[in-house]
Formats: C-alpha cells, structure tokens, sequence
C-alpha cells in the first residue's frame, strides 16, 4: 500500500483491475486504492507477471503492507483480482454508483465498450433489487439531456479517458460526499498542523510585471483553435519549474534532518475541491514540457482532480507546491508548506497598479509572486534568488 | 466536420451536460439561468476553458477569449450559441 500523502496510514483496496498471469508495465494502472483523498488509481512502478494477490477488494491496509507480488518474486504495489471474481472492465462511475447502490458487480453483466460495465449497467441491476432508496433521487431533469450527451466527441474523451462522458446523477449521495470530505478535511488538517509545528517558515514576496506575458498569450490564442488556447497559469507554472533550474534548494524534501533536493521538478498544482477538500497533484517533469503539454496536463489534472480519479503517483510526487489565488480576486498567498517539501510558491491575481518603467509611471498588470520557504533547508538569500529568477522568466514569455 | 442545425432545447442540454462534467458535484438543477455560472458553481479559470472546449466539441462552435464574458450566464451561454450554430 504506497503512500499518497505524508499523513496517510492505510488505504482500501476497492477494485483490482489486473489478475494473476496478467502482464504488467510500468505506468499500468492495476488497481484502485479509497484513501482520504478519494479514490485513487494505482499504478505499478516495475514490469512482471503478476503471481498472486495478498490483500483482498475490501480490505483496509496499513501503508507498506504488501499488496500482491510480480513472479520475478519481487514484492510491489500491485495485484491480481481475487479468485473467483471474473475480471471485469467497469468504468469509474459505475463502480462508485455500484458501491453506493449495494450493487454486486460480479453479477452485472457489460453492455459498454469492449463489455465494460457502465452506469446504465448499474442503474439496471439496481433497479433489479428492492429497497434501494438512494436509487430513486436520480434527478428528472438530467434524463432528457442523456440522448443527446452520449455522442461526446472523441477529443473530449481523449482528454478524459477516465471519466464517463454522460451526465452523472443529479443527487449524489448527499452523506457519502460529505463522509468523504470529512476525511479528506482531517487529512489536510494533520498535514497543515504538522507543517506549522514543525517547519519555521519564512515568507517572501515579489510583484511581477506580467505585461509582455499578457501580451504574447493574447497574440499566441489568437492563433490556436479552442481546444490549444493557453492558460496564463501555465505560464507561471514553467517559469516556476524552469526558475528551479537557478535555486534548486527549493525543490526537494526534508527528511532525517537534512535536504534532500529533488533531481525531477514536478510541481505539485493546489487544487480547492468545491465539496471541501484540496489536492495538490503533481505534474511530472514539468520542466520538460512544452506548454502545449504542460496546457493539457493542467486541464486534465483540474477535471479529473474534480472527478475524483487522480492516480496514486500523482499524488506521492510532487517536489514542490504552486497554489494560485489569482481566481478568487486573492492579491497575495502566504502559503503553508506540504510537509516534507521544503517551499510553497504563491500567485495572487493579475491586477492592473501603478509602475514605473525607465524613470517613467504607468499602468501595467502585475501578479504578487510570494515564497513561503523551510528555514531549516535555506535561506532568505536562497529564496530570494529562486524568486528573482521566476521573476525573469515571466519576461520573457517567447522562451518559456 | 458538420454540425447538424440545434434546437435551443437542445444547446441547453449541452450546456448543463457540459458543466456537470466539470462540477459533477453541483446540482445544475438548481442553477438560476440568468445568473453568472463560474459564481454560482465557483469555476476557476481552468474549469471555464474545459467548459468553452467541451461545448467546441459538442457544437464546434469556436468561442474568440473576447467573447468568454457573453458565456456568464446559461441564458448567455444558450442565445450566443444558438446565433454561434445558425451562422
């Protein structure tokens, strides 16, 4: 059972999605893990053969615990369906419906692609048992939508391959939701009073001419088609990333009392969950992405952050944390860091100040970059210098 | 690619199926139509380009950044589309 945040101690196993025999690669997705942060994909770090599993659907494990083993005998993180339960395709959606509904899948029968199982799946065998109330409250208004949401174009579902292209329920299971968000609230609530006793923070700020950036992303969507236009926060993000390149210290972990810096930049993006919660998923690498990539992984991780399906490397990764404020009217963030990371970078939102410019006043837009650092593993001076660069990026917006 | 001639009925279905992928935890039920969307279900900026994209795809309707401000409301969204589809 891996880890998916520094304050997690066991997790659930609820589905398996690989069985014994099954050959796996790294990046496979075999299995599905409940934790306080939702539902979680688990992927598989090594390729094998899977020989058996050891901990059954169900079953709630401690982190470490032994999941099942790959037949070059190596213990991993992954596993097989167990025994007798057929192997089963079943989209995300249907399995939360299915586990909410006390439906037992093992005896639904697929009529989605390649046999999968699908909400309508569910919603029929539900409708098969008696007595189940949560059933009914599918709303009416969202029935005449469904004919005509079913032929979702491809390249949405490209975008979102984990998530059912029709409507969800109109009422959700209003208890489960908020169980959920209960746990995910304690989760954080460890994190942050972890962080705040531990971690003595020092606090940077720094405000941003964001005018060429601006200009640059206006002329470049001019040029792109819907589906490619740029978020500015994406600008951000690589200028962070590529700041890192100047101030590694910033990028990396505390642990047995010293700094252990990170050699992969994968920025971990803050993501406020509407019914209660925050994530902070990260994006592999980002550095190494061009912005067309880095545009497409921050869109994918927001809907998907939404949907409740990130996957468990997502969540373990991230080296350093960047929160963005900017769309709640926020100026500045005085972040907390994400123990064991060492900083947490913050923007606020874009507004139109007074600046001066060669001995001259205008109005530009301007972006309040701040650093929240762990003073254990540097210094202000340190800091400073990762801020500057980021500041220096953002101006030349062409080379990002 | 064509897209076939939409009802407002019908551009209004989309619109909802749209968001609720993006808010499936919302009940679009309850949204008042006239009212601004990202304040009602508290959109970021990343959310409302995933919600323009989708309804690209469902309408290949392409919506210019200047015109994001008509798409504030689902009455908005319904009449810029509409006029969007038909020309």
């Amino acid at each position: 059972m891996p880890s998916l945040g520094t304050d997690m101690r066991a997790g659930t196993v609820v589905e398996w999605r690989v069985r014994a025999g099954d050959t796996v690669k790294r990046g496979d997705v075999v299995g599905v893990v409940e934790t306080d942060k939702g539902a979680i994909d688990l992927e598989i770090f090594q390729a094998g053969v899977v020989d058996r599993v050891l901990v059954p659907v169900g079953e709630e494990v401690p982190v470490g615990t032994v999941l099942a083993l790959l037949r070059d005998g190596m213990a991993t993180a992954a596993g097989i369906e167990r025994g007798a339960v057929e192997h089963q395709r079943v989209s995300p959606l249907a399995r939360k419906m299915a586990t909410e509904m006390h439906v037992d899948l093992s005896k639904v029968s697929g009529t989605g692609t390649g046999g999968a199982i699908c909400r309508d799946d569910v919603l029929r065998a539900a409708a098969a048992v008696p007595a189940l109330p949560q059933v009914t409250p599918v709303a009416p208004e969202v029935k005449p939508v469904l004919p005509e949401v079913k032929p979702v174009l491809p390249q949405v579902r490209q975008v979102l391959p984990d998530v059912e292209p029709v409507a969800r329920p109109q009422a959700p299971d209003r208890t489960k939701i908020a169980v959920q968000a209960a746990a995910m609230r304690r989760a954080v609530a460890a994190a942050m009073s972890r962080s705040n006793r531990d971690i003595p923070h020092y606090y940077l700020e720094t405000a941003i001419d964001m005018q060429r950036c601006l200009d640059w992303l206006r002329e470049a969507n001019l040029q792109r088609s819907v589906t490619d236009r740029l978020l500015p926060a994406v600008l951000l993000l690589k200028a962070v990333a590529l700041a890192v390149h100047e101030a590694p210290d910033v990028n990396g972990f505390w642990a047995d009392g010293q700094l252990e810096v990170s050699e992969g930049i994968n920025l971990g993006v803050a993501i406020s969950l509407r019914t209660g919660g925050l994530v902070t998923p990260a994006i592999h690498d980002t550095d190494m992405l061009r912005l067309d990539e880095l545009n497409a992984a921050l869109k994918d991780l927001v809907q998907r952050a939404r949907a409740g399906s990130l996957r468990s490397s997502e969540l373990a990764d991230g080296t350093l944390t960047v929160t963005n404020l900017g769309d709640q009217g926020v100026e500045k963030v005085f972040g907390v860091i994400y123990p064991p990371q060492v900083a947490l970078v913050g923007f606020g939102t874009v507004k139109e100040r007074p600046w001066a410019v060669d001995g001259l006043l205008g109005v530009r837009p301007i972006v309040i970059g701040t650093l929240a650092g762990d003073h254990r593993a540097t210094d202000g001076h340190r800091g400073g210098l990762f801020l500057a660069a980021v500041d220096r990026m953002l101006q030349h917006p062409e080379a990002l | 690619m064509t897209f076939p001639v939409q009802t407002s009925t019908v551009i209004h279905d989309i619109v909802l199926a749209a968001l609720s992928r993006i808010a499936p935890e919302a009940a679009l039920g309850q949204l008042d139509p006239g009212e601004d969307i990202r304040e009602q279900l508290d959109l970021d900026s990343v959310d409302f380009l995933n919600f323009v994209v989708a309804l690209h795809g469902e309408l290949g309707v392409e919506v210019p950044e200047a015109d994001y401000r008509k798409l504030r409301t689902i009455d908005g969204c319904v009449r810029y589309l509409m006029a969007a589809v038909k020309s």
